[in-house]
């Protein structure tokens, strides 16, 4: 008989029961809320007269309208100061925790769930966010969800859902010199397209995750969504329980034990059976960019653009409307595309280690003249380790700013917006047309240390050689 | 058409009786004329720029649907559907594939039900996109490319053609022709039933809720032996 997945084991740990619907009802271990989702389903909860049936499974931060430059209360746009009056007011009225500005712990809600040891294996995890998966690097499961759903949470502790199918993702072998986790991840896309995920859990495994530190296998999960799943895993092992020893809200000395026999029982079995398997070579990954307007719509730094006569007739539409937004050639080489401005920040890759290696890339070097770069720690406890270790006086000396912590240009909600047709070389994870703020701005995600190479010669860039070129 | 009003009815606050789903919403019909948005893999940053996330309510969203795709950076308006007064009064929007795919945001489906769309018909939806329509009563349902091909052009055609879906039936017909829909059964059986207000059905069972949360080692502190 074969084995069971993690998927399996948590999803049935966490049933309520059945609903008239078909659905499930499934027990929500932990809520994260933050400010721009959740104040239309306190409304709700309030026009229908229901309480917050868990407060204590709930934690609220704010980060996706939080100013990145001057954090002063009021903030300057009136719109942000009512969403954050708003979270303060919900969060006091129905006794939710709340991290606000100034908090040590604020952050983006993807980095402080983990940071702060809330984000534990075994646990379903619910956020207003679709990038919610992220937190499946720890053996959870993680669902982005709407706001309808997040009332639901907040009344019932709750959601009602549908199983999904499970995919086994191996990424066997060893990654090349200076090859990330976001490569990983935008190869995984590429291959299985962005709606290959529909449907589906994507379990990822093999030797290459295996070696993974936590924060990689977070950058992995946390664009599962952008290859259609809705949630993505790595079993937890002892790299996770190294991880979450001793942070603030994780278990403590017996307890800690305790919970360890627990998070490995919920693992998948060796012999577990998956719908699907998919194997990926790690050595054949190269540092990768995208040319268009999904995130699947990727190539390696040394290859050429695709040709849409090339591609699939259900690619070819998709290819063609990229190329008109994105004004880029068709079959010309990704290295040398021209950007004006160079973000390293959001949920995919702001942690420290994306910092340190950022800034080991960059230092005594100089961002070109002419672009704007930045960069957004996620969390404020990532900024404050950051300086703590001279991170921020490196990217200032190379040209870059150093802001607080918040979402930023991952979806420019705040006032960091690219202007006009910039093309911006960016770390974080979606590449839509209008993501970052104008509706003609032109987005190419790849990883902090490729977004360097770019922002210091002002072109895309093998990181391979612009860091081997190094004096 | 109250089904597919966001609102919320009055009874809801009015004692436990209403929390139950003995008040269903049956959702059987929807008919009326149509309005095609040509294109796959429309995204909801497309349908509701994010800019307009930072809204407190859902109030205003149907002034904002696919805005940037409607009007230029100056506010001169672009050639798009939903600028064409040919269209207007359209309660069923037809779309291609993968529509509502990107972030999971509310405002997407808040958009198009707030500018007057009661069901999406289309080739292919993505998931979070349709459970967020399906819990405010919107149907999102499955024609072939073929059948959505035809569709189109004849809306295109003739704005003033009357088309009806029957989600009883799963027919959508048009001109005479009856085509068979594709629904999901989880869908169809919430609409069809009215148990699409899924915080109604879960709230009845909080005592199962706490049940199985005491079973669960985390939600007790990892207490006791493992
Ligand atoms: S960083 Fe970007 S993707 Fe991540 S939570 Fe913020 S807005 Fe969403």
């Amino acid at each position: 008989m074969s084995g069971k997945t993690l998927y399996r084991k948590v999803w049935d740990a966490h049933v309520v029961g059945r609903l008239p619907t078909g659905q499930t009802q499934v027990l929500i271990g932990l809520h994260l809320i933050h400010e721009v989702t959740s104040p239309q389903a306190f409304d709700m909860l309030r026009e229908q007269g229901l309480k917050v049936a868990f407060p204590e499974r709930t934690v609220a931060t704010v980060d996706h309208i939080v100013p990145t430059k001057n954090q002063g209360r009021p903030f300057e746009d009136d719109q942000a100061e009512a969403m954050m009056s708003a979270l303060e007011k919900n969060a006091r009225e129905f006794g939710i925790r709340l991290f606000g500005v100034g908090d040590a712990r604020q952050g983006i809600v993807h980095v402080i769930g983990p940071e702060t040891g809330l984000t534990q294996p075994g646990m379903t995890v619910a956020c207003g966010d679709s990038h919610t998966s992220t937190h499946g690097a720890f053996g959870c499961l993680a669902w982005g969800i709407g706001t309808s759903q997040i009332k639901d949470v907040l009344a019932t502790q709750s959601l009602a859902m549908s199983e999904l199918r499970v995919r086994r993702i191996n990424v066997n072998g060893a990654l090349g010199r200076h090859i990330t986790a976001k490569d990983v991840i935008l190869a995984i896309i590429r291959k299985l397209g962005v709606k290959g995920g529909i449907g589906h859990a994507y379990e990822y495994g093999g030797s290459a995750i295996d070696r993974m530190s936590m924060e990689e296998r977070m950058s992995i999960c946390n664009m599962s969504i952008e290859g259609g799943a809705r949630i993505g895993y790595v079993n937890p092992d002892e790299t996770t329980f190294a991880y979450i020893r001793g942070r603030e809200f994780s278990p403590k000395d017996g307890a800690f034990d305790r919970a360890v026999a627990y998070w490995k029982s919920t693992a998948s079995d060796s012999n577990a059976a998956y719908d699907d398997v998919v194997d990926l070579d790690a050595a054949s990954i190269q540092p990768m960019i995208t040319w268009g307007i999904t995130p699947g719509q990727a190539v390696g730094i040394k290859e050429h653009l695709p040709r849409p006569e090339d591609l699939s007739s259900d690619d070819r539409a998709g290819a063609e409307l990229a190329y008109r937004h994105m004004g880029l050639e068709p079959g010309r080489r990704a290295e040398g595309i021209p950007i004006d401005v160079a973000f390293i920040g959001s949920c995919t890759n702001s942690r420290i280690s994306d910092l340190r290696a950022a800034a080991a890339a960059v230092k005594g070097k100089k961002v070109a003249p002419g672009v704007r770069a930045l960069v957004v720690p996620g969390s404020n406890s990532v900024k404050r380790q950051a300086e703590a270790e001279g991170l921020d006086r490196i990217f200032r000396e190379a040209g870059f700013e150093w802001r607080a912590a918040g979402c930023s240009m991952c979806l420019a909600m705040n006032p960091d917006k690219l202007k006009g047709r910039e093309v911006c070389a960016s770390s974080s994870n979606r590449n839509f047309i209008g993501r970052q703020g104008s509706p003609t701005g032109r987005t190419i995600l790849m990883s902090p240390v490729m977004v360097v190479a770019a922002a210091v010669n002002g072109k895309l860039t093998d990181v391979r050689e612009f860091v081997e070129a190094s004096p | 058409m109250t089904a597919g009003s966001a609102a919320p009815r009055p009874s809801a606050s009015g004692g436990p009786a209403s929390l139950t789903p003995a008040d269903p919403m049956r959702l059987s019909e929807i008919s009326g004329t149509a309005i095609p948005v040509e294109g796959n893999d429309i995204d909801t940053d497309r349908i509701i720029p994010a800019r307009y996330l930072k809204e407190i309510t859902f109030t205003n969203m149907g002034e904002y649907a696919f805005y940037d795709e409607r009007f230029e950076e100056s506010g001169a308006p672009k050639t798009h559907s939903f600028n064409d007064p040919r269209y207007a009064g359209a309660s069923i929007l037809i779309v291609n594939k993968n529509f509502g795919c990107g972030s999971s945001r509310e405002h997407a489906p808040q958009a198009i039900l707030r500018s007057g769309i009661r069901a999406i018909v289309g080739e292919s939806f993505a998931e979070i996109f349709a459970g967020n329509c399906t819990v405010l009563g919107i149907p999102t349902v499955v024609l072939s490319a073929e059948e959505i091909g035809t569709l189109m052009s004849a809306v295109k055609q003739n704005p003033k053609l009357r088309i009806r879906v029957s989600l009883a039936e799963k027919t959508l017909t048009c001109d005479g022709r009856t085509l068979a829909l594709q629904v999901p059964d989880t869908v169809w059986k919430a609409l069809t039933e009215g148990t699409w207000d899924s915080t109604r059905l879960m709230l009845a069972n909080l005592d199962k809720v706490r049940k199985t949360a005491a079973k669960l080692p985390y939600l007790s502190g990892f207490a006791g032996a493992a």
